[in-house]
């Protein structure tokens, strides 16, 4: 990769975290052909706190998959980190989600019956961590989201908000530099949402972690420092706030 | 992170323990099966060996009928029986022969004052304890006098001893066996069990001439025992003694034998050849019953990994990568199998304990039977669990996290 002159200058600003150039996804063949994403490009520099809104069929669940790696792209270009990743194999891709990304659902998706702490743990067991590293880990991260003392209970002992937690601790434990949040706040209150966000919010501000968030709900979309507006496959607004991101300051 | 699969395994299974419990039972069965099978089989070879010493290889056994009908089998149909004056025949026109001794045996009800147990009565003379090298504890063998005239004395096995007087001493008593009253002139050593449960001790010996007049009502023989000298090979004794009875019994150069001869090797591999034939009988029962049990664990770790699918989108998303989540599942299937493995191998040694109780044979576990029958089950959930991890390695982590 050539160094521009800018480069020179800024060199950390100018080389963004994400980006996306030209991507498109069409499920299916013929007939049955879905185009999911018609040509999307997208920059998203480290530390940013993006809302992904748009109605359902608008691609950014879609986009969102792509993003997180779970997902290639028909056609289009990836970088993460400067690297192309868009025609890595299953196994590279589950590589860079378990080192770079931390995943948030809207329905949780913690492993049943198992404790809180075990359920933190996952991902490290997966890079191979040893066991009292990992709990150690595990705490801290479970310390952060306010649930010191619930280490032990399972996700059914736990409140909607309280089950959400643990799932960001889950996805901060690795120490990720992007969280993926598909629609977080989707199954909770008005109160337990704004925990959430002003959780993330944290997340975003002190720990300088990359904020991905899809979410129908304006009021939420209020907390990031960006909008991108998704129509038909393709991005239709993408408005920054006045606020600057976290690490540009 | 074999460990951690393992750890994961084992809670994945306990989380469904009835269920995990009936998936593995075929195994258990398949397992249990070989185990208890093997291990009886093992002791009533060594028995059968053990008894070969006891009784002394050089005894042969001539009993009337066809030559294919095995030792335990009754004297064949239509065979002349064998009578007094072959037995004498045998001992002194073979020189190859030291002693020969007849034996007649029913089972009949011993009773001792209000004592009474269900013994085998052998018809003999003293040639039997020589034949059979077996000692006397007590007492004394039978006067010529008494063996002549077939008067009703007798020698009592341990066995038999200890039922009707306990501790007390026998030598004089007047013990009944049916209507018979019989005068106890002796007891014999302890000589133990024989193969398959016959206890050598559960025997009262009375004269051959009582034992024809009183309970028998005839002059047949039906075995008589030939020990055979030392030095000399018990083919050379078997091929004289044959010669003998065929000429005795007239029986043309191209006429088949219408008696047998056995010797102690010939029963013994016999006996070792029906082990083997039902230990291998039993082997392809079980290999059978691995295999249904096999197939049960592939089917419900198809189910389980139906079940987990969102499970396995978690751990997909977080990123294991395709080898964790095999390695998961083929562990689960592996420790599933080895569990079977193991309870079958604990219920195979216990059902072996008790068959070899029952049977009074020894118990003869095999550690290199038990470790097979544990890497055998391992194998078992390794190849049938191979393709339900595959299936849930291979799984689209996003369809995977939409699975309600």
């Amino acid at each position: 990769m050539t160094k521009t002159a800018t480069a020179a200058t800024e060199p950390s600003d100018d080389r963004p975290l994400i980006r996306l150039r030209r991507i498109t996804k069409v499920y299916g063949t013929g007939d049955a052909e879905v185009r999911a994403l018609r040509g999307i490009d997208m920059d998203i520099r480290g530390g940013e706190f993006v809302a992904i809104m748009g109605p359902s069929g608008s691609g950014k669940s879609t986009a969102m998959n792509i993003l997180g790696f779970l997902d290639k792209p028909t056609d289009g270009t990836y970088l993460f980190g400067g690297a192309e990743v868009d025609h890595l194999g299953r196994d590279q891709l589950a590589l860079l989600r378990r080192n770079f990304l931390g995943f948030v659902f809207q329905g949780y998706n913690l492993l049943a019956r198992t404790s809180a702490l075990d359920n933190v743990e996952l991902p490290l067991i997966y890079q191979g961590m040893a066991a009292a590293k990992r709990r150690q880990l595990a705490r801290e991260a479970l310390a952060k989201v306010g649930l010191k003392g619930r280490e032990d209970h399972d996700p059914s002992q736990l409140s909607g908000g309280q089950q959400q937690r643990v799932a960001i601790a889950r996805a901060i434990v690795t120490n990720p530099d992007v969280i993926l949040a598909d629609e977080p706040t989707g199954n909770l209150d008005t109160a337990r949402s704004r925990e959430i966000m002003d959780l993330l919010t944290n997340l975003n501000r002190k720990d300088g972690i990359t904020i991905l968030m899809v979410t129908h709900e304006p009021d939420m979309a209020d907390y990031a420092d960006r909008l991108i507006h998704f129509v038909d496959g393709r991005i239709e607004t993408d408005t920054s706030s006045t606020r600057e991101p976290a690490d540009a300051l | 992170m074999l460990y951690e699969a393992v750890r994961l395994a084992l809670q994945a299974i306990l989380r469904n323990a009835f269920r995990s419990f009936l998936t593995v039972l075929g195994i258990v069965i398949g397992v249990a099966a070989v185990i208890a099978m093997v291990t009886v089989g093992q002791g009533s070879t060594e028995q059968v060996q053990a008894d070969v010493s006891t009784l002394g290889t050089n005894l042969l056994m001539i009993r009337p009928g066809q030559p294919s009908q095995g030792p335990g089998s009754g004297a064949g149909g239509t065979a002349a029986s064998l009578t007094l004056k072959d037995v004498e025949a045998v001992e002194e026109q073979i020189p190859s022969v030291a002693v020969a001794t007849p034996s007649n045996s029913r089972s009949m009800t011993t009773i001792f004052g209000n004592v009474n147990t269900t013994t085998t009565v052998t018809g003999t003379d003293n040639r039997f304890l020589i034949a059979r090298d077996w000692a006397l504890a007590s007492g004394r063998s039978f006067y010529e006098s008494e063996l002549r005239t077939g008067s009703s004395a007798c020698i009592l096995g341990n066995t038999v001893r200890e039922k009707l007087f306990g501790n007390g001493d026998p030598l004089g008593a007047s013990i009944r066996l049916k209507q018979i009253s019989c005068r106890v002139i002796g007891t014999l050593a302890v000589k133990g069990a024989s193969s398959f449960g016959t206890d050598q001790d559960d025997i009262v010996l009375i004269p051959i001439r009582a034992f024809m007049r009183r309970i028998s009502g005839n002059q047949d023989i039906s075995m008589i025992y030939a020990s055979i000298r030392e030095g000399v090979s018990t083919d050379k004794g078997k091929a004289d003694i044959e010669s003998l009875m065929r000429e005795r019994r007239r029986i043309g150069p191209f006429e088949d034998d219408d008696f047998n001869v056995f010797d102690m090797k010939q029963i013994s591999s016999m006996l070792t050849g029906i082990t083997s034939v039902l230990t291998g009988l039993l082997s392809a029962v079980a290999a059978v019953s691995l295999l249904v049990g096999g197939i049960g664990i592939m089917n419900i770790m198809l189910v389980s990994v139906t079940e987990r699918t969102r499970e396995i989108g978690i751990r997909l998303a977080v990123g294991a990568t395709e080898r964790q989540v095999l390695l998961q599942f083929l562990v689960e299937a592996t420790v599933l199998s080895l569990i079977g493995g193991l309870i079958g191998i604990v219920l195979g040694l216990s059902l072996g304990l008790l068959g070899a109780r029952m049977l009074s044979v020894p118990f003869s576990p095999s550690a290199s039977l038990v470790l097979a029958a544990f890497v055998f089950s391992a194998l078992v959930g390794i190849v049938f669990g191979y393709f339900p991890a595959r299936r849930a390695a291979r799984m689209d982590p996003i369809e995977a996290l939409r699975h309600q």
